[in-house]
């Protein structure tokens, strides 16, 4: 069991260096010059050069990388040569929005897949089931952002409910600020809600053909009382392993959502560094990321090997 | 019982609340900028966008530009000029103070204008301050600069938001927390969303209206149209031309068409084959059909031009007929010069509308006569790297936005590579004459040379489009400069 | 996600007779097919050219000439939705061609061969896989400039891991069989076994697992044209008709709904002739589902 765990602890932390040398390689290619972008057309070479000194662009690429993935070590990622600010004040301010606009995304996901496939599970192969899964099916067939246009359209544009887009900020008050995430969230947790409602629905499939089901079933007990005393929760397990994967997904996998409402996020954090050649950004935030993404699929392992005894025997 | 009173008294706070904002003017605006400023320095950095949030607003120079071009004192009440034209004499405005509550003096400005010019500065506009030899403080109030030539735009140059004048306590840190003179100060910045001004409590000059001002970033045309809509801004003072349509007959909106010194054109590699062949440059002048691209990339918005200087200018002459859409003879010329069979080539389009949209038309109509384009799209970056300093491009269309520019094609090494020493000799000509009549010559012919080579393909001037609520005034039509002044802004009602 | 099913061993006509029975498959098997055959009918006819920019024409809402309306350049909707699919549908299907020309091999090696070579091969994998796909993408376009090309390569890359995991878990599964016992008994050697009875075994899998990814692919596309980093003008896709239409939305819905509604219908199609693949081919699923 231990000896399970420390495995893949070093993989996972073997990953994450092969990963920043990957993204660090990378970000040194991107064609153009930073120090050109901040000083504009009318600059001379020689003042280029002196923002390129100041900037640390001219130190060997090695001494580079090394004093990069040093900083990031000790949480110092290094300043933005765009915002001129610390790169962790850059991420803490963006998280703020893109954390809990994942957060409700989630719950909204949760909150409708859940009962959906419940009900379909309960009600398999009949009309109920048909429809709501067609639905499901209709829920990942929709790109999310063309959904997030037609829902501007209508809620923002149209019946002027909620805000177009923006980002009031959290010192606007709770009620603004959730206000505007509202959108951006119900675009999101759709097609998340579509696919976990498929994985509720087949899990709780599986549980249900399983033994002790029928024996509760035999002792009995009524459809639904074993419905949700047992088989879900037994089902549960699965749908937390996906409900972990989409969290680390929808907090990078909001690029394009942030960019329809243009919130001010994580992702277009991102997006805009790219364009700006931001190099320290892109990394930095590329780098959590990924790193996110590794502790979700490292948690994973860990729950597994927690619940799955033949795991714990495994070493 | 109790709850309910509750929420009567909520009630009846909103409605008094209401109630008061109907009587009183409105005193808050938010305004769409389409990109964040790297940072709030104007004399640190290029970006327009800086000085869209700062410029007359949170800055003040010596003397200032105005909605229609014209210089206007500022910081300075008045000024003489010595009879041999090197010596200026500033009288300073007296009790204006810094929004930390420093106090502004003569000091001030030598330490700005000396820290601008200075060996190590990164002001992105060093050559404004070029003419100038020293600076001295007189007294407080007066400030003495001595140019080493005498220079005909030096109070226009010290207008400009690079210019502008620091206090030595906030210089370094105004990057992150702005301090000037002006009459709005700083508050926050919600980086990557919006930037905050209110107004300042001592302000030296006419008091504003606004209370306070949030700058919000809004990089695409798809969310500035719905955030209109939606009210939730209320001003774009640089819309996107290509989204007029989607505002144009709303009553609570006012588009407004100003003027830019923008010629937009499609930038041509004259070194390049087969480009360095004047009927190949002369063809793809004749293929171009302004109208459509202008219709098709503009809204129909802004006027053709024929050479590279804007039909505002005094000096402007009409050479759009030169050329006019004729896909025949843009064909023939092609087979004089040995390529019937058309050829290939790039088009490197950067961001904006104008260039993307433009960039598609003109892919189009050059594919009527042969040519086959391959559009490149680029963000800024890599057109400052690739285009505009490596010269490693066939063709581009760009905005060149800076008044009175025709000399670039006689730069060395400027990205067109162009050479030309019959237009050099008039751009030379033209600094040493101060005679108007001959100076007015002389740009004509400039104009028409460019013309005759068919350097680049000359599009149209770019408009200024604003787009603002029906009920607010003052904000400005043109752009001479890029600016968002709201000393004058109010709401009607 | 990936799928488990089990290998049929039943009649084709079996399967065809389940097939006609099974809904979701029917469904899907004619949206697929109907929008390959407008994909294919738009190399010869189209109602109208669609790199002629009509500017004149420009942004008119449907009507009898035009029955999905004009863009903003005067061109015809329904025939830039057309030539759009097969845009949409070869980047996709190449993407999904290099995960499986790359990831398959790849799994059935690592499954093959199982100790260090598995174990480095499923950590590289692991790498591919803790980046977010889209940033990445985003990245790749980035440097290498956008473009249809492009697009691919950065869809196409994270194909890769899918399918090997996808390929790996299979021949897993199958190296136990006796059959496989009695070849290696025979002297095969393990190349050999993999191509002659490993691949056939789990070609249903891939087959199921490609349908999924060439949906994926098909939103991937979109999702990169609609920032602009997709295919380029003049060829229109689907994705980069959203892109255009997104500036338009209230003078002119017309050019968001129909492209949307094209990838809609495609998407939806796919994912149920993938899952009636799998229902058909796979008896336990029929239960699970």
């Amino acid at each position: 069991m231990i000896a399970y765990l420390l495995k893949r602890l070093a993989i996972a932390l073997a990953t994450l260096i092969l990963a920043s040398i990957v993204v660090f390689a990378v970000l040194e290619i991107l064609p153009g010059d930073p120090a050109r972008l901040m000083l504009g057309m009318n600059a001379s070479a020689d003042q280029i050069e002196l923002l390129r000194d100041q900037m640390g662009l001219n130190a060997p690429l090695i001494w580079r990388y090394l004093h990069w993935a040093g900083g990031l070590l000790s949480l110092d990622f290094g300043r933005s040569y765009t915002y001129s600010v610390p790169v962790i004040d850059l991420v803490r301010e963006r998280l703020a929005v893109s954390l809990p606009l994942a957060l409700i995304a989630l719950a909204l996901s949760t909150v409708i897949a859940i009962p959906v496939g419940l009900f379909s599970a309960s009600r398999r192969g009949r009309a109920g089931d048909t429809i709501s899964m067609g639905a499901a099916q209709l829920g990942v067939a929709v790109p999310n952002f063309w959904f997030a246009l037609m829902l501007i359209y209508v809620f923002a544009v149209w019946l002027r409910l909620v805000p177009a887009g923006g980002f009031p900020g959290w010192s606007a008050g709770i009620w603004p600020a959730l206000k505007s995430l509202l959108l951006p969230a119900v675009a999101l947790a759709l097609p998340q809600a579509a696919i976990l409602a498929r994985v509720t629905r087949s899990a709780l499939i599986e549980v249900l053909n399983e033994d002790y089901i029928r024996t509760a079933r035999a002792k009995g007990l009524p459809y639904r009382t074993v419905l949700w005393r047992h088989a879900l929760r037994n089902a549960m397990i699965p749908v937390l392993t996906i409900l972990g994967l989409q969290f680390a997904f929808l907090l990078a996998g909001t690029i394009i959502i942030e960019n329809v409402f243009y919130l001010p996020g994580l992702g277009r954090l991102v997006f805009q560094a790219i364009t700006q050649r931001d190099l320290i950004v892109v990394e930095s935030v590329v780098m959590l990321l990924v790193a996110a993404v590794i502790a979700v699929n490292l948690l994973v392992d860990f729950s597994y090997a927690a619940v799955d005894p033949r795991l714990r025997s495994r070493s | 019982m109790k709850l309910w009173k509750t929420i009567l008294a909520a009630a009846v706070l909103t409605l008094a609340a209401a109630g008061t904002s109907a009587f009183a003017a409105r005193t808050d605006l938010v305004i769409g900028i389409p990109l964040e400023p790297p940072h709030l320095d104007p004399t640190a950095g290029a970006a327009a966008a800086i000085r869209e949030v700062t410029y007359a607003n949170v800055f003040e120079g010596l003397t200032r530009i105005g909605p229609n071009s014209e210089v206007l004192p500022d910081l300075a009440e008045s000024w003489t000029v010595s009879d041999d034209g090197k010596v200026y004499t500033f009288k300073l405005h007296t009790g204006v103070k810094f929004h930390d509550g420093a106090d502004f003096s003569a000091d001030d400005v030598k330490f700005s204008l000396d820290r601008a010019r200075a060996e190590n500065s990164l002001n992105a506009q060093k050559q404004l301050f070029a003419a100038i030899d020293k600076v001295e403080v007189v007294d407080p109030a007066t400030v003495k600069i001595t140019l080493t030539h005498p220079q005909g735009g030096f109070l226009y140059n010290m207008g400009w938001g690079d210019a502008v004048i620091v206090s030595p306590k906030s210089a370094d840190t105004n990057k992150e927390k702005p301090v000037g003179t002006g009459p709005f100060k700083f508050d926050s910045w919600a980086k990557g969303s919006s930037i905050t001004l209110v107004k300042s409590d001592h302000y030296w000059g006419a008091p504003v209206f606004l209370e306070k001002v949030e700058f919000r970033i809004v990089p695409d045309a798809a969310a500035a149209v719905p955030a209109l809509l939606s009210g939730d801004i209320q001003a774009f003072p640089f819309f996107d031309p290509d989204s007029v349509a989607q505002v144009k007959d709303d009553p609570r909106f006012k588009v407004v068409v100003g003027a830019t010194e923008g010629e937009t054109i499609l930038s041509i590699n004259n070194k390049q084959p087969p480009f360095d062949k004047l009927q190949v440059r002369q063809a793809i002048s004749y293929a171009l059909d302004r109208k459509a691209i202008i219709d098709g990339a503009s809204a129909g918005l802004g006027l053709p031009i024929g050479s590279h200087m804007s039909p505002t200018n005094k000096y402007y002459v009409d050479l759009t007929g030169r050329y006019p859409h004729d896909v025949a003879k843009a064909k023939e010329l092609l087979k004089e010069a040995g390529l019937e069979n058309g050829f290939k080539a790039t088009l490197k389009l950067p961001p904006p509308s104008y260039a993307r949209l433009g960039g598609e038309i003109i892919a189009s109509e050059l594919r009527d006569v042969g040519i086959n384009l391959e559009i490149i799209p680029v963000e800024w970056a890599q057109w400052l790297d690739q285009v505009f300093t490596k010269k490693d491009y066939d063709l581009t269309i760009v905005s060149h936005t800076e008044p009175n520019d025709i000399d670039i094609y006689s730069r060395k090494d400027y990205y067109f590579n162009y050479d030309n020493p019959t237009f050099n000799k008039v751009i030379a000509d033209l600094d040493v004459t101060t005679d108007e009549a001959k100076r007015k010559e002389l740009y004509a012919e400039a104009q028409k040379i460019l013309a005759d080579d068919a350097v680049v393909g000359f599009l149209y001037e770019l408009p200024k489009v604003g787009v603002w609520d029906a009920k607010l005034q003052g904000l400005w039509e043109n752009a001479p400069i890029p600016a968002n002044d709201l000393t004058k802004v109010k709401w009607s009602e | 996600m990936t799928l488990h099913i089990d290998i049929p061993e039943e009649t084709l006509g079996g399967i065809l007779a389940k097939a006609f029975r099974n809904t979701a498959f029917l469904t899907g098997f004619v949206i697929s097919v109907l929008i390959l055959l407008m994909a294919a009918t738009s190399y010869v006819w189209t109602p109208y050219d669609v790199t002629k920019l009509v500017i004149a024409d420009k942004t008119q809402g449907p009507s009898l000439a035009h029955w999905f309306g004009t863009d903003h350049f005067g061109r015809d909707i329904l025939s830039m939705v057309m030539v759009g699919a097969r845009n949409s549908i070869a980047v996709a299907l190449v993407a999904v061609g290099i995960g499986m020309g790359v990831g398959v091999p790849l799994g059935a090696f690592a499954a093959a061969r199982g100790g260090l070579v598995d174990e480095a091969l499923m950590r590289i994998n692991d790498l591919v896989f803790a980046f977010p796909a889209l940033l990445s993408a985003i990245m790749i376009t980035a440097i290498f400039g956008p473009g249809a090309v492009n697009a691919i390569i950065a869809i196409g890359i994270f194909n890769i891991p899918v399918f090997a995991r996808v390929a790996r878990a299979g021949a897993l599964a199958i190296w136990p069989r006796e059959f496989i016992l009695a070849a290696r008994a025979a002297g095969k050697s393990s190349t050999q076994i993999t191509i002659e009875h490993v691949l056939p075994n789990i070609a249903t899998l891939l087959l199921v697992q490609g349908t999924i990814q060439f949906a994926l692919g098909i939103l991937a596309e979109a999702g990169l044209s609609y920032l602009g980093l997709g295919a380029q003008p003049p060829m229109p896709s689907w994705g980069r008709m959203l892109f255009d239409a997104q500036t338009r939305m209230v003078a002119a819905p017309w050019m968001a709904i129909f492209p949307g509604m094209a990838i809609v219908v495609t998407v939806l199609g796919l994912n149920l002739l993938g899952d009636g693949i799998a229902d058909i081919l796979d008896p336990k699923s029929r239960r699970q589902r």
